[in-house]
This record gives structure tokens, C-alpha cells and sequence, in this order.
């Protein structure tokens, strides 16, 4: 009783930091940039009572990037936390697994062969990368003795992407004008989201989070082993590739419009276990709100340390994953390495 | 059977053993050699081997002789000595490591050097050799690091593995960035000599490539009997008489430098050093000569990877490219392979 009690404690506690966190966020990334706007002034362009047209132009412009960050980092949060699920893994994230070449090399196919550059092809051509790209690396990683452990997954995401990398060179070298549009696309950036790519995300937003919401209580009875999901009634190759899908998904979504974005997914959810719990009901709305938050404020410390340009949201998240990523590694118990 | 007989016999497993060693490298020299010769008699234009030969040792410095003397040749030669580099480094990681996919190029250790040479070429606009003295540091700097991060003991190796594509995933980060500052001139340099490629060799890369890839590798040679033995477990090579920690030092470091120096002088060739070592232990299974038959294996793929970039596709690819899209179908046949054995990687 006393134990519950403490839980939700520590749940309520946890979730009001992180509202905090990702409502800080919001106002910063509004706030912050090569002009920066004083915070009455934000609150009164909410309200209303802002009337300098300078500022009103300079906040709308920003509330598209803002918006489309919190969406992102939710999206990258959840997918984080179902990759992780899923395959039993701490390390699982788009950026070490290699799903993000995947998505690479369809889009520079894409800008290359197919002359596509709207956004909502380039997200069907990079979840279709991502979506195989995923499949293969893990397939690559559970064949032979032990199965998917943290090492062969890595490894193998490691030299399929290295494979692939060498596949999008062979089309990109030829060709300057697709290495230059490749290569803005290559740094995850949130820099020129618009309205319209708000748009774009949100259907595959709200489709990737209510299926990893619905598969969460299966994915608690699969952290317990095949065997005891099975005869806890779990469908569990269903449940596998729904949530498989679901945060591919999510993921490829972001990977398609604003380029890859690594270790936010790898970071959020254990930053979420360490806090409260091994609880995937919990972890997938948590990591969610954290993703967001970790997202808009990894953008706008690209801005405070990239004046006067800025610094591209995924080179930030690499340089704060690093060190989490490192201590994942230790932190994971040798055996299951 | 008496003690003679299988003195007798064991004498006769290690002569055919050694036969066969001999056979296979004598071998692999002479595919060496005749791709040498098609390297230098090929391209825009053919010559002859005699025209060669004569353009080699004339004091001309104009039309076919500054083809041979100051375009084929340091590609002849560094190229060369690079996928040798490549091979004998990337077998030592694969062995000291027990994985045959972890090698430098895919545990983050030419990514360290890449970064540092993109960061010199793009961002403090220098070239040439200063690029390359920093790109080794930057190496040796990157790979200290993931070592130290690593800490000791049983999880050694497999954190090594893990926090080396960690660093990987980062580098690849900045560099993408750092193509995406730079201006769009220098950019394609950088990007051509982040896939390894031999069409800015020249003459003065030779003497250093040579030296350092000479003692580094000479080395290397001499760890490689406690390094057969260390195959057998860490247990068994201890009541050998190995020592351990030594042979792991010197091993790592030597194999470091190679793949640093290498790097430094034609960008990281990609997928060789992860190639050469399972080919040949294909070859030659576990004999003494496998390390050095890993390095000719190298230079073997270096100098035909060339040869096709330059005369099969009307694009000119850098050999990396070649070499990479190699890799790939290796890979899934290593993997296929392990799943039929069963065996742990």
C-alpha cells in the first residue's frame, strides 16, 4: 500500500517536472533566437495586447518550428520506447540501429531518380527505408546464438549502415545539385518547419501514438518472456509488428521532414525507467512529454550557442546523447550486452 | 602409435601447413603484381608495359611520362601500402576483439580521423599534410577515449564495440554538419576524401605512409604468434605464457596507427579493413600467414576497386565507393553463415 502510494508520488512529481520542462520549452523556443522577444511580450501576443508588428511577425514565425519541435520529440520519444520494448534492448534508437540510412538512401533515391521533393512523398519513400531498413538489421541481429542482444544489434546497424552509406554515395557523388539538396537534409534540423509540415506529421503523430498507446499493457506482459505473454493471452508476434510499425513509423515521420534526429529516443525512455519504473503505460505518455521537452530545448540551445546563425537541433542531441548513451552502456549488466 | 610416428606426423601437418602458407602468399603476390601492371598500363590512355618501363626510368617530365611517374605511380604505391594498412589493421581489431565485424571502420576509429580531416579541410581551411599529422591525431585522440570509456575486465571488448558505434553515430553527426557549413567548393573535396579515394596521391605521401606502415606493421608481426594463441580464450593464453595485457597494448596501438596513417593518406577506404581479415582466413584458416595474407588481400581489393572505378563506369567513382558496395553483400553471407553455424558473434 505504502509502496503504491510512494509510486504515485513520484509519478505526479515526475509529471509536473516534465510539464515544466516542455512548457519552459515552448516559451523559450519562442523567445530565443537571433532577436530575442521578453516574455510579457510573448504572453501579450497570446492575449492579444501586442501590437509592435515586428514582434508579431517574429512570434508567428516561430510558433510553426516550435510546434512542429514538440511534436517530433514526442514522436521520438515514443518510438525510442517501443524500439527499445520491442527488441528487449537498451540501445535501440534510430540513429544506432541505421534506420535513418535506410531513410536516407530512399530519399536521395527520391531527389535523385524519381525528382520528388514534397514532403508527403518523401515521408512514404523514407518510412518505406526506415520500415526495411529496421526489419533487416534486426532479422540481420537475431539469427544465430543468443538472439538480438545490445552487441549484434549494434554491430549489425553499424555495418548495414555503412553499406547503405556507401549506396547513397554512389548516387550522390555524381550528381551536385542532389548532393546539395542531400546535405541540408542530412543534418536534422527544425530550423524551417512550417505550418504545412506541422500538418503533414500530425496524421502519422496521432496514428504511431494511439497504437503504441494501445500495445503498451501487451508490451508489459512481453518484458516478461514469450512464454508468460503467451499464456497471459498476448498475441504476441501482433503485438510485435503493430508496435514495430507504430514506431517506425513515428520515426520515419520525423526522419522525412526535418532529416535524422538521433538519441532523443535513445535518451527519454531511460531517463523515464530510471524515474519511475520499468511500467510501458506509463513510459510511452512520459517519454512522449519528455521527448518534446528534450527536442525544444536542444533547438533553442542550438540557437543561444549558434549565434548569430545556429546549430542544428540533431548536432546538439548527438553532443547531450553522447554521454547518456555511455552511461547506458555501463549502466547495462555485462551479461545482457 | 608410438611417439615418433606422431612426432612424424605433426612434422608433416606443419610442412603441408607451411606449404601451403608459402603457396597462397606467392599467390596472392603475383595477382599483386599483374594488377600493379594493369594499374599502370590502363586508364584514359593505354600504354604499353615497354612504354612504361621506359617512361619510368627516362628524365622526362612531360605528356605520357608525368602520367606514369606523377599520377599512376604514388597510386600504385600508396594506394598499395594504404589497403595493406587497412587489411593487417582491421584483422588485428577482428582478432583482438574475437568479431568479425568489428573492424576500425565500423567501431568508429577512421570515423575519428575523418572528422578531424573534414574539420581541418572545411573549417580551418588548411590541406595537405597538416590535415593529415591532425587527422592521425584526431585518431589515436578519439580511439584513446573510447578505450578509456571502456574501463577493464570481463565487458571489455563488447563495450568497446558498444561505445565505438556510439562515437561513430556522433562523429557522422558533426561531419554532416560541418559538410553542410563548409562552402559548397571545398565540400566536394571533403566529401570525395571522406570515401577514400587515391586521386590526390602524390609522390611526397610516400616516404611517411612507407615508414610508419613498415615498423607498424613489423610490429605487428611479432604480437601475431601471442595473438594466435590469444584466440584460444583469454584463459588458455595465459597458461601460455602470453602476456596478456602487453600484447593487447602494443596490438591495439600498432593497428591504430596503421589505420590512422592510412586513413590520413587516402581517406577511409571503406569495407576493406573490414574484408581483407575473413577472406583470408578463409584462405589460410588460422596459419601464421594469415596477417600478412590479410594485408595483400587489402591491397589486392585497393588496386582492383581502383581499376574498375576508373574503366568500367563512365562516372569515375572514388575507390571507397567500390569497395563499400562490396561490402555489403559480404556482410549479409557473413551473417548467414554465423546463423547455419550457430555461432556467437
Amino acid at each position: 500500500m505504502n509502496l503504491e502510494t510512494n509510486k504515485k508520488y513520484k509519478l505526479i512529481i515526475s509529471l509536473i517536472f516534465e510539464v515544466i520542462f516542455v512548457i519552459a520549452g515552448l516559451f523559450l523556443s519562442i523567445a530565443y533566437g537571433s532577436k530575442s522577444i521578453p516574455l510579457s511580450d510573448i504572453a501579450g501576443y497570446f492575449l492579444g495586447s501586442n501590437d509592435d508588428a515586428f514582434q508579431i511577425a517574429v512570434i508567428s514565425a516561430r510558433i510553426p518550428r516550435t510546434v512542429f519541435g514538440l511534436l517530433a520529440g514526442a514522436a521520438l520519444g515514443v518510438s525510442g520506447a517501443l524500439m527499445q520494448s520491442i527488441t528487449r534492448n537498451p540501445i535501440a534508437d534510430p540513429s544506432i540501429l541505421g534506420v535513418n540510412t535506410g531513410a536516407s538512401l530512399m530519399v536521395v533515391i527520391g531527389i535523385a531518380y524519381l525528382g520528388i521533393s514534397s514532403g508527403i512523398e518523401l515521408i512514404g519513400l523514407s518510412f518505406v527505408g526506415a520500415l526495411l531498413t529496421a526489419f533487416f538489421v534486426y532479422a540481420i541481429a537475431s539469427v544465430g546464438y543468443g538472439g538480438a542482444n545490445s552487441i549484434k544489434l549494434a554491430l549489425a546497424g553499424a555495418a548495414v549502415s555503412t553499406a547503405l552509406g556507401a549506396l547513397v554515395n554512389t548516387i550522390m557523388l555524381p550528381d551536385s545539385q542532389v548532393m546539395k539538396e542531400f546535405r541540408f537534409w542530412q543534418v536534422g534540423s527544425i530550423s524551417g518547419a512550417t505550418w504545412e509540415d506541422v500538418r503533414l506529421l500530425i496524421p502519422f503523430f496521432i496514428i504511431g501514438i494511439v497504437f503504441a498507446v494501445a500495445c503498451s499493457s501487451a508490451l508489459n506482459a512481453l518484458s516478461l518472456g514469450d512464454e508468460m505473454a503467451v499464456s497471459l493471452g498476448v498475441k504476441v508476434g501482433q503485438i510485435r509488428i503493430v508496435s514495430a510499425v507504430a514506431g517506425v513509423l513515428l520515426c520515419a515521420a520525423v526522419t522525412a521532414l526535418a532529416g535524422p534526429i538521433g538519441f532523443v529516443g535513445l535518451m527519454m525512455p531511460h531517463i523515464v525507467r530510471q524515474l519511475i519504473g520499468n511500467d510501458m503505460r506509463i513510459i510511452v505518455p512520459m517519454s512522449a512529454i519528455g521527448g518534446a521537452g528534450l527536442l525544444t530545448f536542444s533547438d533553442v540551445l542550438g540557437r543561444v550557442l549558434g549565434r548569430p546563425g545556429e546549430l542544428e537541433v540533431g548536432i546538439i542531441t548527438a553532443i547531450v546523447g553522447a554521454p547518456v548513451f555511455i552511461w547506458i552502456v555501463w549502466k547495462t549488466k555485462t551479461r545482457s550486452i | 602409435m608410438t611417439c615418433k610416428e606422431l612426432e612424424d606426423n605433426l612434422r608433416k601437418i606443419y610442412k603441408r601447413q607451411w606449404i601451403r602458407t608459402a603457396a597462397c602468399l606467392s599467390l596472392f603476390v603475383v595477382i599483386i603484381v599483374v594488377l600493379g601492371v594493369l594499374m599502370m598500363t590502363l586508364g584514359n590512355t593505354n600504354y604499353s608495359l615497354k612504354e612504361v618501363v621506359q617512361y619510368l626510368f627516362s628524365d622526362e617530365t612531360k605528356g605520357g611520362a608525368y602520367t606514369i611517374k606523377t599520377l599512376r605511380l604514388p597510386k600504385l604505391i600508396v594506394g598499395g601500402l594504404a589497403g595493406f594498412a587497412f587489411g593487417i589493421s582491421g584483422y588485428t581489431f577482428q582478432s583482438l576483439l574475437r568479431n568479425p565485424l568489428a573492424s576500425p571502420d565500423i567501431i568508429g576509429v577512421t570515423a575519428g580521423s575523418s572528422a578531424a580531416a573534414v574539420f581541418c579541410i572545411l573549417i580551418l581551411g588548411i590541406s595537405g599534410t597538416a590535415a593529415s599529422v591532425f587527422a592521425v591525431v584526431a585518431g589515436l585522440v578519439v580511439t584513446g577515449l573510447i578505450l578509456l570509456l571502456s574501463g577493464k575486465g570481463k565487458s571489455f571488448s563488447s563495450r568497446m564495440i558498444l561505445i565505438g558505434i556510439g562515437f561513430q553515430a556522433i562523429l557522422n553527426a558533426l561531419i554532416s554538419w560541418m559538410l553542410l557549413v563548409g562552402s559548397e567548393y571545398d565540400v566536394a573535396t571533403a566529401l570525395r576524401w571522406l570515401r577514400g579515394s587515391l586521386n590526390s596521391v602524390q609522390m611526397s605521401d610516400v616516404p611517411v605512409t612507407l615508414v610508419v606502415t613498415v615498423i607498424a606493421s613489423g610490429l605487428l608481426f611479432v604480437c601475431n604468434r601471442y595473438l594466435r594463441m590469444m584466440q584460444l580464450g583469454d584463459e588458455y593464453a595465459k597458461a601460455l605464457g602470453v602476456p596478456l595485457t602487453a600484447t593487447r597494448v602494443c596490438c591495439m596501438v600498432c593497428a591504430l596507427i596503421l589505420s590512422a596513417v592510412a586513413t590520413a593518406a587516402t581517406g577511409p577506404i571503406a569495407s576493406v579493413a573490414f574484408l581483407s581479415g575473413p577472406i583470408a582466413q578463409r584462405v589460410l584458416r588460422n596459419s601464421s600467414g594469415t596477417m600478412v595474407l590479410s594485408g595483400l588481400v587489402g591491397t589486392i581489393l585497393v588496386y582492383a576497386s581502383e581499376l574498375v572505378s576508373k574503366n568500367v563506369f563512365t562516372t569515375s567513382y572514388p575507390v571507397g565507393v567500390i569497395t563499400g558496395l562490396l561490402g555489403a553483400p559480404y556482410l549479409l553471407f557473413l551473417l548467414l553463415n554465423l546463423n547455419k553455424k550457430g555461432e556467437k558473434i
